[in-house]
């Protein structure tokens, strides 16, 4: 919450990190989008909600993870409640906002419990457009909550900028209810047609699998992240935020023995990275066609 | 079904996997021995608001329904017709339900109008159906063993046809009646009886107290028109200030000691002040003298507080929370948790940012097969209760627990101990002014924050001062609402940070009375407005709103100024925010109900009234001996049995359960290396993103070594927790002019009732003669490393009794320490990192097998106990210090249960890597694998440092071996081989022993 100045240089790209009723990975959500050279504002959900923060004046929402609401009704189910139905002053709800945002060219991001909401509200996969829930996201099929690392496997069809460039990354999945479950066949072979299952469980080899536990929920086609057609939007069970540094890593120390040269950056600080230049090239992009308008004018 | 009243049920849709009903069935079979045939799980949502037919629908399926996994019921119980009996598990009136309050939540926003939150609208519940036909005691034994609490929870059970619902109707009637008690000329007798059935847990000599206070001051209480009787509230206050868990009399008595064997006799003024409170001053003293001012604050607020640089403070507080998670396991430590995470936030103005929590518990064997106790829980059920407990409290508030113990004895399946630690942080100035300081004058507000005020936990501070029997009350027992004190907590940081709060505290035992009762001291006294105060239902009386220990809570002092600004954040982050009166400097508590007298007491006679007690102490050095074993031991047979058992086994199901990583800066985790199987010594958190400073965090607790001498015991357990922190590379404190390089250590004791008495407790003298030597231990301790105590608690009535039977935990003691990393980098971890590493032992070892796990494997105790000998310790730790300043070492474990056996082979789960060991000679074989004989280390260096190692260490390092790349670990000794094992297969043992197997882990394959 002290990162709540506002935006101090818009030339810079703006992350906006929302917080309250229970989300509680905020602050390595900030800080990976400072190490990645954005600035990164945390504000509580309700001054977006009363209108005190507009979500257009930045170019990144996230959702972060923790237990919105406790997850007491089901993991996300009464934030992307409050989203779709609570209205403001003006009559608009936050997911109007949030359809505007990303018609506007903009991304979103949900992490772990963040995901569960963008999947709950029907943003992922939304293969439909039109908003509605395709898949859920549901206990894990050892039922129990579980803190392990995990190896990813980016799927090489994805088209989403957050992912470019990478192939495989190890992350900390840290849940209750990450089982992504399809609903129907139609659904599932459109998602693995348009390449929208962008992050896969592996095992050592680096291979898919559903085993336990590589595969640490059972989700169907091992999947741990989705993004939406547009590739704008992206979830992801796992906590890239919570491999900031090397030495978030369970095996740092031999790694650092075996390899003293080793970078001291964690593999999760290149999706950011990588969206953050994505959005400044965007925007060098849009310059220079502006400007080759002016010229042309 | 009542006609204002709907229902929504959801079921899983026809297809989809029922994990729950599937681990019931499991479980049903397993520990009932009752065949249930399938078991279907639904959820209920019982709706008490008015709402059309369309409304009712659409609210289910757009909010509570999930369209890909459930089917939706109105107004009926649907199930399969292959089911014969169902079980409803319904919650009791007044327990927290936050499910049916966050669908009430998702109602208000459905409905887009907001709904009078002081009205509970929606209840949940759990409905089961079992395919097979059992008898109604089945049903209930089922429903009490495995689906609730029968303190928390309202079951109703039967064949299918006949379900009967239950919806909890909390309160009934307010009721503003204030009474009297009758004191004045009572009898002894009657005093007793007294304070007995209200559950005072005041002795005679207090209830005395109490009664002549009130006969002296008769005329002024008349001319101030107050009845000359107490209150039942004021002598509710009087009860709450004065018990054992606020005011630790045993503590702070006069102990006269005697040595029964020796004839020495000696008496002591106050454990507290003499051995923790004394000696932290002294201590203080010698850093200060060496320039090192980081100790900021000791044993006066809710933690102690020390400096981590000029702009922040380390806040760390570690409490027990017993006898509830002995009626409620998961109720008990849920509320510990999050009761103890509210002692760092109101510590000083209040508002320090939480870092991590680590958790320590001992319970009885959850294999105990045994007849139970009335009203005594399994010890499994306690451990999977408490262990959930934990995993809600920390993970729900975004808190890693980065680590913790189990530690099992047959001693704590009475009172199973659970111990909360949580660390944080605090800048050194909130708004410009120092954070740590209390501040109140009079006028300013007194301002409750977070959750509401119900009948639960009423008494609680009492009851935890008093043994458990089959009467202990259900109104002590809570349930803690994670995300409820998430609000508060969020809400806490940005106030405090805005310097609209002047200082805060929170409502812990005791209640109200207890944080406004404390609070008062600080301006000289309060008037507190009773009938302000929100309240989940009606019906509580105006005593009971003042000494309820409902959860997530917080007192604040505010200016009245900053009222208008302070109420707006409130509204703005939905924290409740009350007013309900203002401090004042007259020396009285002053508590009304709509303007009348509810108490008025006197602070100075309800802060300083309690009389002293003196009590007395008999130390017999108890008769032992070293037992004969087999002299043809099969070593790897041993180590493999040791690595397999309770207390060494692989804790890795429960530590997984645990979120150990939120807020991304934990860098020793429980278990590290690339297997992710390498226990580590200490837990290391970086503070922030932008430095590489941290925190290194350990427990010390050794409780069997106290059945041999409760003196080493305590010793050793000090010693165990500052040999864990320097294993990861920490420094011990004031080696250097102004290093800066704080410790802070809680001290927690928890004892068995050691107040002599010759028919209820005839052992009552050696116990506190046990308690003495443990508080003399841990004085030396802290002399002889110069570590300042900074908090602590002691609890005292650790028994469980009951059908004529008590059982008393051991006398039990845990330090838990934390200590300054300069750079986390340079931490070090306890696997192997490379083959060839030369592997070296750190320390002396001596014949001291006494108490071990190795003796405990062949039902022995032995008689050589382990013991600190504090100057060699203290030189090793300090060459250890410089040695990792050079970066000589690359990996180092502590030697403990099962000595160096245990730790080698530990020290190969990381990677799958062996090790060749060649053992000096001298000492026995199995002394040297088994003993646990303290300050001792297996650490590795490289080659290429092996001279400047060896040079640095001289005869400290005893070089053993060296790591070898092929999963065998081989230890020799005079030319045998006396362990040759696969380090593979050890893991094995360790990974698939008795705690991994109770708490089920790794059954994903199986719940496919």
């Amino acid at each position: 919450m002290e990162g709540q100045q506002g935006i101090n240089n818009p030339k810079t790209v703006q992350a906006l990190i929302l917080t309250g009723f229970g989300i509680n990975c905020e602050e390595e959500f900030a800080a990976a989008y400072r190490l990645a050279g954005a600035e990164a504002t945390i504000v509580h959900l309700n001054e977006v909600m009363h209108g005190h923060v507009s979500i257009h004046d930045y170019d990144i929402l996230n959702f972060p993870g923790g237990f919105s609401f406790g997850d007491d009704l089901g993991s996300g189910v009464v934030l992307a409640n409050k989203l779709r139905h609570r209205k403001n002053a003006a009559g608009r709800t936050l997911l109007d906002d949030i359809k505007q945002f990303i018609a506007n060219g903009k991304f979103v991001m949900g992490i772990c419990n963040g995901f569960q909401v963008l999947v709950k509200l029907g943003l992922l996969p939304n293969l439909s457009g039109n908003v509605t829930p395709e898949v859920t996201l549901t206990h894990n099929a050892s039922g129990r909550y579980e803190d392990r690392w995990v190896r990813l496997k980016v799927n090489p069809k994805s088209n989403s900028p957050f992912l470019k460039g990478i192939d495989s990354m190890e992350v900390p999945v840290r849940h209750g209810e990450g089982r992504l479950i399809i609903k129907g066949e139609e659904t599932l072979a459109e998602i693995e047609a348009r390449g929208l299952n962008c992050l896969a469980y592996t095992d050592y080899d680096g291979s898919p699998t559903d085993v336990y536990p590589h595969n640490p929920n059972g989700a169907d086609l091992n999947c741990a992240g989705l993004t939406d057609t547009t590739g704008q939007v992206f979830g992801l069970m796992p906590h890239p935020e919570a491999f900031l540094s090397l030495y978030n890593h369970p095996d740092w120390a031999r790694r650092k023995r075996q390899n003293p040269g080793l970078s001291e950056e964690g593999d999760g600080l290149k999706l950011f990275r990588n969206i953050v230049e994505h959005v400044h090239s965007q925007r060098a992009t849009a310059a220079t066609q502006q400007e080759a308008h002016q010229f042309s004018s | 079904m009542d006609s204002t009243q709907r229902t929504i049920q959801l079921l899983l849709k026809p297809g989809q996997h029922d994990g729950e009903g599937q681990r019931v069935a499991e479980a049903a079979s397993r520990h009932l021995g009752l065949t249930t045939g399938r078991v279907q799980s639904t959820a209920l949502y019982t709706v008490r608001y008015p709402v059309s037919d369309t409304q009712l629908r659409d609210f289910a399926t757009h909010c509570l329904q999930d369209p890909v996994l459930h089917d939706v019921a109105l107004d009926e119980f649907r199930h399969g017709a292959e089911y014969k009996s169902y079980i409803l598990v319904a919650k009791l009136p007044g327990v927290t339900d936050d499910e049916g309050i966050s669908a009430q939540n998702a109602l208000g926003d459905f409905l887009n109008e907001p709904l009078d939150t002081h009205t509970q609208h929606i209840f949940s519940k759990r409905l089961y159906f079992l395919e097979h036909e059992l008898p109604e005691s089945s049903l209930r034994r089922l429903a009490e063993d495995l689906l609730g609490n029968k303190m928390i929870n309202r079951f109703e059970v039967g064949p299918i046809a006949q379900i009967r619902d239950y919806t909890p109707r909390p309160g009934g009637g307010a009721e503003s009646i204030t009474d009297t008690v009758r004191l004045v000329g009572l009898s002894d007798e009657e005093l007793v009886k007294l304070s007995k059935d209200n559950l005072y847990a005041l002795n005679l000599e207090e209830m005395r107290a109490v009664r002549d206070h009130y006969t002296s001051i008769a005329d002024e209480r008349q001319a101030a028109g107050l009845p000359q009787d107490p209150t039942d509230c004021e002598l509710e206050i009087v009860a709450q200030t004065w018990s054992e868990h606020c005011k630790h009399k045993e503590f702070s008595a006069v102990i006269k000691y005697r040595d029964a064997d020796t004839g020495e006799e000696f008496e002591v003024d106050s454990l507290f002040k003499t051995y923790i409170k004394n000696a932290t001053s002294e201590v203080d003293r010698q850093l200060r003298a060496n320039g090192n001012d980081w100790l900021i604050k000791v044993f006066s607020d809710n933690a102690g507080a020390v400096r981590i640089n000029p702009e922040s403070l380390f806040v760390w507080k570690v409490e027990t929370h017993n006898s509830p998670s002995a009626i409620d396991p998961y109720g008990g430590a849920i509320t510990g948790i999050l009761g103890n995470n509210r002692d760092p936030l109101a510590t000083g103005i209040g508002g320090a940012k939480l870092l991590f929590n680590t958790n320590v518990l001992c319970f009885g064997n959850p294999e105990f097969n045994g007849t139970l106790l009335s009203n005594q829980l399994h010890p499994r059920r306690i451990f999977e209760g408490v262990r959930k407990g934990i995993e809600d409290g920390g993970n729900k508030s975004g808190v890693p627990t980065v680590n913790g113990a189990i530690v099992f004895d047959d001693r704590y399946a009475g009172k199973p101990l659970v111990y909360c630690g949580t660390g944080a942080v605090m800048p050194m100035q909130l708004a410009g002014l120092d954070s740590w300081e209390k501040k109140i004058d009079a006028h300013d507000r007194i301002i409750m924050a977070g959750g509401r005020v119900g009948k639960d936990g009423i008494h609680g501070a009492t009851f935890s001062s008093i043994e458990l029997d089959e009467t202990s009350p259900a109104t002590a027992v809570q349930i803690g609402s994670p995300i409820t004190q998430k609000l508060a907590m969020d809400f806490l940081i940005l106030a405090t940070r805005r310097g609209l709060i002047k200082c805060s505290t929170d409502n812990g035992a005791g209640g109200l009375s207890s944080s406004i009762g404390e609070l008062a001291t600080i301006s000289g006294g309060a008037v507190v407005e009773l009938e302000k105060v929100p309240l989940k239902y009606p019906g509580l009386r105006p005593w009971e709103i003042f000494v309820s220990e409902s959860q997530e809570r917080f007192s604040l002092a505010v200016e009245p100024s900053k009222m208008a600004e302070l109420l707006a954040l409130g509204q703005e982050m939905e924290v409740e925010l009350t007013d309900i009166g203002y401090f004042t400097s007259d020396g009285y508590l002053d508590v009304r109900f709509d303007g009348a007298p509810v108490a008025h007491l006197d602070m100075h006679f309800l802060h300083d009234g309690v009389p002293r007690k003196v009590l007395e102490a008999e130390w017999t050095k108890p008769t032992a001996q070293e037992p004969a074993l087999p002299a043809d031991l099969d070593y790897t047979d041993v180590l493999s049995r040791l690595l397999g058992s309770l207390n060494i086994c692989s804790r890795e199901s429960v530590i997984r359960q645990y979120d150990h990583e939120v807020k991304g800066r934990t860098i020793i985790k429980p278990l590290m290396g690339a297997t992710g199987q390498a226990p580590q010594d200490a837990a290391v958190v970086r503070f922030n993103f932008e430095s590489w400073e941290g925190v290194a965090v350990s427990n010390g607790i050794l409780p069997r070594f106290g059945d041999l001498d409760a003196y080493d015991m305590s010793a050793g357990a000090f010693d165990e927790a500052v040999r864990q922190i320097v294993a990861v590379g920490g420094k011990l404190p004031n080696l250097s002019y102004g290093d800066g390089n704080f410790w802070s250590v809680n001290d927690n004791f928890c004892v068995p009732d050691s107040v002599y008495d010759p028919t209820t407790n005839p052992d009552g003298k050696h116990k506190l003669a046990k308690l003495v030597r443990m508080c003399q231990a841990l004085r030396d301790a802290t002399a002889a490393y110069c570590i300042p105590l900074t908090s602590g608690k002691d609890s005292m009535k650790n028994d469980f009794k009951a059908d004529g039977v008590k059982i008393s935990v051991p006398p039990t003691v845990l330090y838990s320490m934390t200590a300054k990393i300069e750079d986390v980098r340079r931490t070090i971890t306890s696997d192997f990192k490379q083959a060839d590493d030369v592997v070296y032992l750190l320390g002396e070892t001596y014949d001291e097998l006494g108490g071990s796990e190795f003796y405990q494997l062949f039902g022995e105790l032995g008689a050589n106990v382990p013991k600190v000998r504090f100057e060699e310790a203290k030189s090793l730790y300090t060459l250890m210090g410089q040695a990792n300043d050079q970066g000589l070492i690359q990996s180092c474990h502590d030697l403990s249960d099962g000595g160096l056996a245990v730790a080698l082979a530990e020290a190969t789960f990381g990677y799958d890597f062996g090790a060749e060991v060649e053992l000096p000679v001298g000492l026995p074989v199995p002394v040297q694998l088994f003993s646990e004989s303290h300050s001792r280390f297996v650490a590795t260096v490289a080659p290429e440092d092996v001279l400047a190692f060896e040079q640095h260490f001289g005869t400290r390092a005893t070089r053993l071996g060296v790591v070898t790349q092929n999963q065998q670990l081989t230890v020799r000794h005079n030319g045998q081989t006396v362990i040759s094992a696969s380090t593979a297969a050890l893991r094995h043992e360790w990974t698939n022993g008795p705690v991994n197997r109770i708490i089920g882990f790794g059954q994903h394959a199986e719940a496919q």
